[in-house]
């Protein structure tokens, strides 16, 4: 499988997971996200890039509550939950959004 | 639907201990040994983290993984740093992190407590078998 942006084509696996994390762009974020029937808005960034962020730093995704607890710093209290994180990624945080940031599938429970 | 999911993570905590051997590359133990760390810790259970023979090399500064084309996971270990300082420091938390070297593999590869990415206790084999032999349950790899 692979995406198109402008003309070229970007690798993916089998469940549209990006192959190469190093040729991810903001472009190819918005199509994975409309692949996935996700409008991004100023929170979804906000997630993405701190996933990509974490990623960076510490070359795996965050555990949930890791993540949640980051969004509570950054966006505010109301913000950070369980429940929000399902509203703006409803097939939930890991999958979603870790596809939308061009991360690789998370392993395990996290 | 509630108006919030709580993860319910109260419950029964044991003493892990986790026996890191191998070198980081080349076998996919210490990785996959990281990752059951990590998901006992998302579960609050006590975790000590022990590395012996080339399992010290797991926690080695300045690895370059380009050349065999592995992510370099050592960095991985900064979440740990991370969450044990967040145990350590919020009472909150009942949860216990160690992470030791044993010192005989350490001095039999040239090594000092310096040289690891994360804070360690150096400890002799006669000391790690006491600690050892009261773990709850102990995953080697």
């Amino acid at each position: 499988m692979a995406y198109e942006v402008n003309g070229k084509s970007f690798d993916s696996d089998e469940e549209g997971y990006l192959v190469d994390l190093a040729s991810w762009n903001e472009e190819l974020a918005n199509l994975i996200a409309k692949d996935e029937e996700i409008e991004m808005t100023e929170e979804h960034w906000e997630v993405v890039n701190f996933l990509r962020d974490y990623y960076n730093e510490y070359q795996i995704a965050p555990a949930v509550r890791v993540l949640i607890k980051a969004v509570k710093k950054k966006l505010g209290a109301d913000k950070g939950s369980n429940k929000y994180m399902y509203e703006l990624f409803p097939y939930g945080p890991a999958k979603q959004a870790c596809k939308i940031a061009g991360l690789p599938k998370p392993t395990g429970c996290v | 639907m509630s108006d919030e999911i709580e993860f319910n993570t109260a419950g029964v905590t044991k003493k892990f201990m986790y026996v890191n051997r191998k070198a980081p590359y080349g076998t996919i133990y210490a990785l996959e040994v990281l990752e059951a760390v990590l998901i006992s810790a998302a579960f609050e259970q006590h975790a000590c983290i022990v590395f012996v023979d080339d399992g010290v090399y797991q926690i080695k500064k300045g690895q370059d993984t380009d050349a065999v084309n592995m992510k370099n996971f050592s960095k991985t270990y900064g979440i740990i740093a991370m969450e044990k300082e967040d145990a350590d420091e919020d009472d909150d938390i009942d949860m216990v992190w160690r992470i030791i070297v044993e010192q005989e593999s350490m001095e039999a590869r040239g090594l000092r407590a310096d040289d690891f990415v994360i804070d360690v206790e150096v400890i002799p084999s006669d000391k790690l078998a006491v600690i050892m032999s009261e773990q709850e349950i102990v995953i080697s790899g």
